[in-house]
Formats: C-alpha cells, structure tokens, sequence
C-alpha cells in the first residue's frame, strides 16, 4: 500500500501542467462561469480535444486514454489548481459511457466523436415535476407510430439546455404495474418542432437551469439507445457515473486555497482574518474533513481500476463532496464580513455596473447561494443516504 | 414571571399583519424589489399613517410611547412579508438614537418628520476595513472653529440610496480602534462633499458605500459629545439586534409553515414526503430551532433597557441564536423544497437570502460568541 508519485507520474505533472499553462485560453482567464458564452465554455474543451484529453476515462478505442488511476487523478489536481472549464459533464461523463456500453455501433459512431470535438452538447433530460427524487415516476410518454417515437411530457431542472443541440431522455413508452418498466433512453434534437425550453432563474440570480417542453416531438426510431422498455437499467448506470465526479476533490482544494487567500485580506481589528484562531481553525476542520474524502475517492479510483465499477459508496462521495461545497462557500461568504451584502446581478449587467467593495468579495454570497443546489441535484442526499442505507448497510 | 402581550400589543400585532399581507404580497414585494427605486413610499407613507413610523417615540413628539416589545411586534410581522422599506435604519437605528441622546433642538427638528414618513434616515457605521469593530473607524471629524470637518468612506449603509439624512461615526481623537473620540454626526446627505455609489444587497434591500470629502457639519449636528459616539452606537446597535431577531423569527416561521406544508403535499414515491421519518425530524429541528429563537428574541427585547452590560451580553447571545437557528432553517427549508426552493420565483430562497444576511448584519455568530464571552 502506497500513495507515491512514481518519476513517470512526476513527468505526466509536469507535461499537463505545462500544457495547460501554454494552452489554456488566457481570455477564460478573468470570467466567472455565470459570464460565460456557449463558446467560452467550450473553448478550452476544443484544445483538449486536439491533445486526445477531453475524456481521460474512456476506453481507447472510443477516444479516451489508457492513463492510470493516478494519471487521471493528476490531471484532475493540475486542471483544478489552474482553474480550467472542465469539459461539460452531459457529453464526456454521462452520456458517453453510456453509448460506449449500451448503444449499437451507428450510436457509436455519430454520439462519441461528437462528444469529444464540442460539435454535440448534451442535455440530461431526466427529472420531471412529478419526477424528481423519485425518479421512477416519470411521465413523458414516447408512442411508437411507424419509425418514428411521439414525445409528449414536461422535463425539469435541465442544466445549460439552452445551449443544447441534443437531449438524452427518459421517456415512458409502456405503463406497467412496476414502475421500472416501460422506461426507455431516447436521444432527442434539440431542433426539432414541438420543443420549448423555458428559464428557470434560481437564488443567486443565475440561469443554468431550464423546463422543456415536448409537445408532439417527432424523434427516429433508431435515436432509441438499448431496447425499448429497458431504459431504466441505462438510467441506473448514468446516475452511477453521474455521482463519481462529483466529490469534486480537486477543486475544493483550490476554493480552500482561495477562501486562505480571502481570509488573509481581510482584516479584523488590524490584523488578518486568517490569524484568527477560530476562523483558521474552521478553515483546518475544512481541510482535513477533505483530506479524507479525497483518501476515499482514491481507494474508489482503485478499487475501479481493478476493474469494480463504481458501487453505492460513491454514495459517499456525493455527501461529503457537496457537504465540504457548500462549507466552503459558506466560509469564503463569512470572510467577506460586510461585503456579503453587495448583490452582484448575473443577469443584464448594465455598463454602468460598478463592483462594490474589495475584488475578493465579488460574488462570493451568490455562490454560497448557488452551491444550496449541489446537496439536491444528482439525487439529493437524502436519497444518497437511503441507496447507502439500503445497498450497503442492507437495511 | 409573564410573557402575554397585552390587548394593545395584540392589536398592533392584527394591525401590522393584515396591513402586509393585504398590501404586501409576495409578489408585489418582488415589483418594489426590482423597482427602480428599490422601495414603495406610498407604502412607507401607509405607515405613517397607521402609526408605525411612531410606536417608538415619546408623546411628546407626537410618538405612541411603545417600547422594545411594540418594536420587536412590528419587525416580526414586517418580517412575515419580507418587507424592505427602511423602519429598521429610519426608525429603529437613527430614530432610536435621536429619541435616546437627542437634545431637544435635535428631536424637535428631525422626529417630527421621521414619525410624519416625510425622511429617511440611514446609519453609516461600517468602515470597509473595520469588519464588525464598532470602534475601528478611520473617518475622521476635525474641529474647525465652530463646525467639524468630516472625511472618509462608510461601508454597506444599509438604506443608504433612500436616506435624506445619515447618522455617520467618525473619530474626533485617539487611536484607529480606541473606545474613546468617536462622535455621531447627523449629516445632510445632499451636504457639499457626500457622494454616494449606492447598489442593491442580495437580500432585496438597497445600500450605499458613502464617501465624506471634507464635509463641513456645525458643532450641534453632533450627537451628545465628541466622547459618548461609541457608548450611544453600540446601544442602537444592539437594539438592531434585537429588531432583526423579532425579524428573524418571522421568517423562520413563514418557512416552517412553507416547509411542512410542501411536505404534507408534495408526493414522490407514491406518499407525501412528509410522510418520511427522517424528514420529519428535520422540520422538528426546524421548529425547535425557531422556538428557542423564539425565547432569545423575547429576552433580549425585555432586556433592551437594563444596564449596558446586561444589555450587551443579552443582545450577543440573542443574536449567536439567532444567526445559527437562521442558517438552518433557511437552508433546510431550501432542501426539503428540493429544486423548487432554489428558484427566484418562490418565496422560501428570498426569507433564505435575508436570513443568510442577518447572520451577517451587525456582526456573525463568531463575533457575538466573542462579545458574550467577554461580557
């Protein structure tokens, strides 16, 4: 048992970080995400396509690399420590393993390149009004007429549909006594008539979420992915995948830094905040909480390399991830003091805007605002403890 | 041993909570919110009329002569609706200092006019370097003949973008952080060298950073003396608290209600969620949370009067209540909402936004531990 840097995973550090350093978009740079255009987000995403590094954890074949567990691992710590805009999560982390696993090879084909060039972006048609923890009671109806599904229903909380071509969705095609059954995985596009997509404006003033509406979508037949009813077990291993990245290890590390970095600016009766005993204590409980969900997330790493999947325990992963977010947020929100108070508008930013108070402070209470969401999206934690409590403990 | 309210509280209580919720729905507090000006004086004019721009102050002045418990009544009710014109700065922060350490001249000049809704006053006691110090203040008054030359710049002046007037603490003498030289000023906020760059807060509200370049105020704009500024600030100040804790508890029972009420209706997996036990224990932690806010709001309001340390010790531990019961409950209701408590359009993530800003407003959780310890 060891955790040491081989010389050959010092020399990958080094080859990614100087990519990045030389590649990374210097303009991405100044902009927080809630600024950012479809194209910004999917300018740094182009450049690792043209390395071969958009989907690290892909099988070769498809256009993943053969890295290690720690390989990837390190790429994950240099792109987070510089800051990068990960590729979108739809495309590389859900939607692909999914074609790669249970699609047939024309899916094979037309999703996967599209994914890894940025030409495709995804949206995850999943939750539902009626929909949400419990999954299972979606209400989309697909009805097969001739070669081509009808899609009616309503999706909610879908994430940057706005900027989507495609939509993978669930949609009921039979009704049956389990509910389980009679789901079936369509992929959608986004141009076809009979879509709406309506913004929803969440707490901090954001706009990353979206309704859809479908009413009388026609979608091809061949858009099913694995049979017709059987979608439920694809929707399974999605929400799967969907839970192993979002520990989001690396860049809590990164936001801990940057909360230091605050807290070192601020002053409390002449002296920085960061020399407070109770306030660096908070920051010291922060750290080692991480410290350790970062040890489970690489005993997970390993045991996937071995060839598990990823199990319940990335149940685990989701938690305390989002649990150490959100705490971070609000850490960084209770360095800034007063200035929490300045409401910075995401939306119509006039040019008369003006930023209030110090650089650091900007934002900071929108995004304590905005990360509430993680402990409810990707099946909230409520739900994460019960898929624990049930699979794991076997209560 | 008694903690009724008497009839006439029970019917300013009536009073304040069929006036909001008949002219203060949630969705006309969002049209004031994105409002150009950011408040209704029609509203603020409603108030002077029913007599809440008056509770507070002595007869004489033509006030109702109420007390702490007539304050804490209002603010818990304004609360209820999420109101946003400014009764906590003008009437609770400035009115009270002037009402407390007025002189005669002073009170008549300036009550009339607070109590009548014709001005609005802000306090601007935040310096940008000064964290929650009541005492580290730069800004600097400098006598000169017979008027004091003020200069400096004041942080998050809560209400400062309607205020016709401000209530300014600047150092007369002394050390950056020493107790002793700190005057008030009221200061005409159209005086030759304030400037103001005023910005909405997160919570709905407005604010300003106001900027003194060589502000020229004669020596009666002072409130007492150029050594009691801090001794009258800290008292207002603590008697802001325990307005925003009478607030508080308004919004965290609006979001219990909201919150058990979702529970019992929204279904998923075939039963309310509500119906979950592990659920319904967050919202008794939910209610017990508000009940002992309940009791810390009660008892720094009954103890707003006694002597300064009593005071101070009451009003830190009311407000490390306040600020830790506020959290969790406005960030359980969001969770219990699931995505619908994230969204701008329902009413629980804005008594969320208020109830993060509360713990902020007047200094954190971990300043008033510090503060009760020491007291």
């Amino acid at each position: 048992m060891d955790v040491d840097f081989t010389p050959e995973d010092v020399a990958f550090r080094e080859e990614v970080r100087s990519f990045i350093e030389e590649n990374y978009p210097k303009n991405l740079g100044a902009l927080e995400r809630s600024d950012m255009s479809k194209e910004d987000l999917l300018a740094w995403h182009k450049v690792l396509h043209t390395r071969g590094w958009v989907a690290p954890s892909w099988p070769v074949e498809f256009g993943g690399t053969d890295w290690t567990v720690t390989q990837r691992y390190i790429f994950n710590e240099e792109s987070a420590r510089y800051g990068t805009v990960p590729p979108m999560p739809f495309g590389v982390q859900m939607l692909g393993p999914v074609i790669y696993t249970f699609g047939n090879q024309e899916q094979k084909d037309w999703v996967l390149p599209g994914i890894l060039s940025g030409k495709d972006w995804w949206c995850q048609g999943y939750s539902e009004p009626g929909a949400g923890s419990d999954l299972a009671a979606l209400k989309t109806k697909a009805v097969l007429e001739g070669d081509e599904y009808v899609v009616n229903g309503h999706k909610i909380w879908t994430t940057l549909a706005q900027h989507a071509d495609w939509m993978f969705c669930l949609v009921r095609t039979t009704t049956s006594d389990k509910r389980q059954d009679g789901i079936s995985f369509l992929l959608i596009d986004m141009k076809t008539p009979g879509i709406t997509v309506r913004p929803i404006i969440t707490i901090d003033g954001g706009h990353e979420v979206n309704e859809v509406f479908l009413e009388d979508v026609r979608v091809p037949a061949k858009n099913l992915v694995g049979e017709q009813d059987k979608g439920w077990t694809i929707a399974k291993f999605l929400l799967g995948n969907e839970r192993s990245g979002i520990a989001g290890v690396a860049r809590s590390k990164k936001a801990i830094d940057r909360l230091r970095e605050i807290a070192r600016g601020e002053l409390e009766n002449g002296d920085p905040l960061l020399s407070s005993a109770d306030f660096s204590r908070k920051i010291a409980e922060l750290e080692v909480d991480l410290t350790a969900l970062e040890y489970t997330e690489l005993r997970t790493l390993a045991a996937e390399s071995q060839g598990q999947g990823p199990g319940p325990e990335s149940s685990i992963l989701k938690i305390k991830g989002t649990e150490i977010q959100q705490r971070i947020t609000e850490l960084t929100m209770e360095a800034v003091g007063n200035y929490a108070a300045p409401w910075v508008p995401q939306l119509d930013v006039g040019d008369n805007y003006l930023a209030i108070g110090p650089d650091q402070s900007h934002g900071v209470s929108q995004t304590y605002f905005n990360t509430r969401k993680t402990s409810i999206y990707g099946g909230s934690n409520e739900i994460q403890r019960n898929i624990i409590a049930k699979m794991v403990l076997g209560l | 041993m008694d903690f009724s309210f008497t009839e006439e509280q029970t019917l300013l209580r009536n009073m304040v909570q069929s006036f909001v919720s008949d002219n203060y729905e949630f969705d006309t507090r969002m049209k004031i919110v994105r409002s150009e000006e950011g408040m209704d004086r029609g509203i603020w004019q409603q108030f002077a009329e029913l007599g809440l721009l008056a509770a507070p102050f002595s007869e004489e002045m033509g006030g109702l002569d109420g007390g702490p418990v007539e304050t804490m009544v209002i603010m818990e009710e304004l609360g209820r609706g999420l109101v946003v014109e400014p009764y906590l700065p003008t009437i609770v922060l400035c009115g009270g200092i002037l009402n407390r350490h007025g002189s005669d001249a002073q009170k008549q000049a300036y009550l009339p006019s607070i109590i009548g809704g014709e001005a609005i006053w802000a306090l601007a006691f935040n310096e940008p370097q000064g964290r929650f110090n009541l005492a580290d203040i730069v800004t600097s008054a400098r006598a000169e003949g017979d008027d004091y030359v003020l200069n400096g710049t004041k942080a998050v002046v809560l209400g400062g973008p309607w205020a016709d007037k401000l209530i300014v603490s600047a150092r007369i003498s002394g050390d950056q952080r020493a107790r002793e030289g700190v005057g008030l000023f009221i200061v005409d906020k159209s005086a030759s060298g304030v400037s103001t760059q005023d910005y909405p807060t997160v919570d709905g509200g407005r604010a300003s950073e106001v900027t003194l370049e060589n502000v020229s105020v004669a020596a009666d704009a002072m409130i007492r003396d150029a050594n009691s500024g801090l001794g009258i600030l800290e008292e207002a100040v603590d008697h802001g608290i325990a307005a925003i804790c009478a607030e508080a508890i308004g919004h965290m029972k609006m979001l219990n209600d909201a919150t058990v009420e979702y529970c019992r209706t929204r279904k998923q997996f075939g039963v309310p969620i509500g119906s979950f036990q592990v659920l319904q224990h967050r919202m008794v932690d939910m209610f017990m949370e508000y009940e002992q806010s309940v009791s810390m709001t009660y008892m720094v309001n009954m103890k707003l009067t006694e002597d300064a340390a009593a005071r101070t010790k009451a009003a830190a531990g009311a407000k490390v209540q306040i600020g830790k019961s506020g959290r969790f409950v406005g960030q359980e209701a969001v969770q219990l909402h699931g995505g619908m408590g994230m969204t701008e359009e329902l009413n629980v993530g804005h008594f969320f936004k208020r109830l993060t800003m509360i713990d902020t407003q007047f200094g954190n959780v971990d300043h008033h531990l510090k503060r009760f310890a020491a007291a």
